[in-house]
């Protein structure tokens, strides 16, 4: 079980590197002039913000399968977290980059840097420690959201790992709440250790 | 192209399934939404062991996977030998679900008040409960009910969970088409129509009341 904990604990992560990828450059095109990107954005961000988290799951596991695309059900575990969690992030996001005041970008470029280098170097390091917060937050909810994979037939992770042995020893309470304990574990270390980081990150 | 196997009564069959999972929202929303106000208040203002007591218990039910929880629940029914239908298991898991995020709504709104305000209206001779009733809550409230509608929404998609303990809803009923029908991207796409018509509304109303209250 724990190393099933491990396996959720890799998507988790996993998934979280891809969804805040995708969170930026959703969150960037939305404020663009180019009509197709923010479309394509407001599309992306609503299907993840309004259908649960299972649908998507399924949408990559079943509704890609008929298309002839197979995939086993860990990458689809993962492609359906990171969807979702990049349309949660780029909500989050383009709150974070309204906070930012307009003048900080037109500062930057007027010291004679371009465009994507304010971007990276003035823009959106101030954005990380706006939604620093909100983004663990979301770590948490992705680890959670691990435990989905089970549904779509996912064996080793833990909620996995934990559904096989129960189906071996029908002792189902006994190992739930086992999984249960190290599912609080795990939340609890996240949320430890991204205070300690912003403690860390954030002191001026 | 619009050749397919999807009849009428396959979409009934899909209404229904909404229904259940709308029924299902509901009843959490309200269990939830009750005992979310009392802890809430409790977490708010009660004495400092029962705030903290009750806070670290319902952030278990936040830590710990709703999926795990609803198996958790189901099983330790069958231990205690109770009858409970699936149903009812579900509408409790949620609740006790939704109150654990509620309570932390609530207790936000009402911290929000500020503490001069509440003592005026103690100066003013009003009890205890004749403040919370008629000076806090209304106050507190314009500050719970965009998160509450976000709450709402939340419990709305997480519904689609009780699949795993054998209820048959929204996405349930999807899959048992699909297993028929062998076309899991078109009723999987209606599946996913029906819950964006019934959560993107109030989604909209939720960031327009936040928009117009933030600006006052």
């Amino acid at each position: 079980m724990l190393h099933g904990a491990l396996v959720s604990l890799e998507i988790a992560a996993l998934s979280m590197v891809v969804g805040t990828g995708i969170a930026v450059f959703l969150a960037l095109s939305k404020r663009s002039s180019n009509q197709l990107l923010i479309g394509f954005s407001n599309l992306w961000i609503g299907t993840a913000r309004n259908t649960p988290a299972l649908f998507q799951i399924y949408m990559v596991y079943f509704g890609l399968g008929s298309l002839g695309i197979y995939i086993d059900s860990a990458s689809a575990l993962l492609i359906g977290i990171a969807f979702n969690n990049a349309g949660y992030l780029a909500e989050t996001f383009r709150g974070g980059l309204e906070a930012i005041p307009g003048t900080q970008l037109r500062a930057a470029r007027s010291l004679g840097m371009k465009p994507a280098l304010a971007m990276r170097l003035v823009v959106l390091p101030q954005m990380f420690r706006i939604v620093f917060h909100a983004t663990t937050n979301q770590m948490v909810w992705a680890l959670l959201m691990t435990s989905l994979g089970v549904v779509v037939g996912m064996t080793d992770d833990l909620a996995g790992v934990t559904q096989e042995l129960n189906v071996r020893t029908f002792r189902t309470f006994e190992y739930f709440i086992v999984a249960a304990a190290i599912y609080y574990a795990l939340a609890k270390i996240f949320t430890g250790s991204a205070r300690l980081l912003s403690w860390r990150l954030f002191r001026y | 192209m619009l050749d397919t196997s999807l009849s009428w009564n396959d979409i009934f069959f899909l209404l229904r399934g909404a229904s259940v999972t709308l029924s299902l929202t509901a009843w959490a929303v309200l269990g939830g939404t009750a005992l979310g106000l009392i802890f809430g208040i409790v977490r708010a203002g009660g004495p400092i062991w029962a705030s903290s007591l009750l806070g670290a218990v319902l952030d278990v039910f936040r830590s710990v996977p709703l999926l795990i929880q609803f198996v958790l629940i189901n099983s330790f029914k069958s231990i205690l030998g109770l009858d409970w239908s699936a149903f009812f298991v579900a509408c409790l898991t949620l609740s006790i679900y939704t109150a654990a995020y509620c309570t932390e709504v609530v207790r936000s709104g009402v911290l929000a008040v500020p503490k001069s305000t509440r003592r005026a209206a103690r100066s003013l001779g009003m009890t205890y409960t004749q403040d919370l009733t008629s000076i806090v809550l209304p106050m507190a409230t314009r500050v719970m009910l965009p998160s509450w509608i976000g709450l709402t929404l939340g419990v709305m998609k997480d519904t689609a969970l009780v699949l795993w303990i054998g209820i048959v809803e929204l996405l349930r009923a999807s899959q048992t088409i699909i297993t028929r029908i062998q076309e899991p991207m078109l009723v999987l796409a209606v599946a996913g129509l029906l819950y964006f018509l019934m959560s993107y509304p109030l989604a909209r109303l939720g960031a327009r009341l936040e928009r117009k209250w933030k600006r006052q």
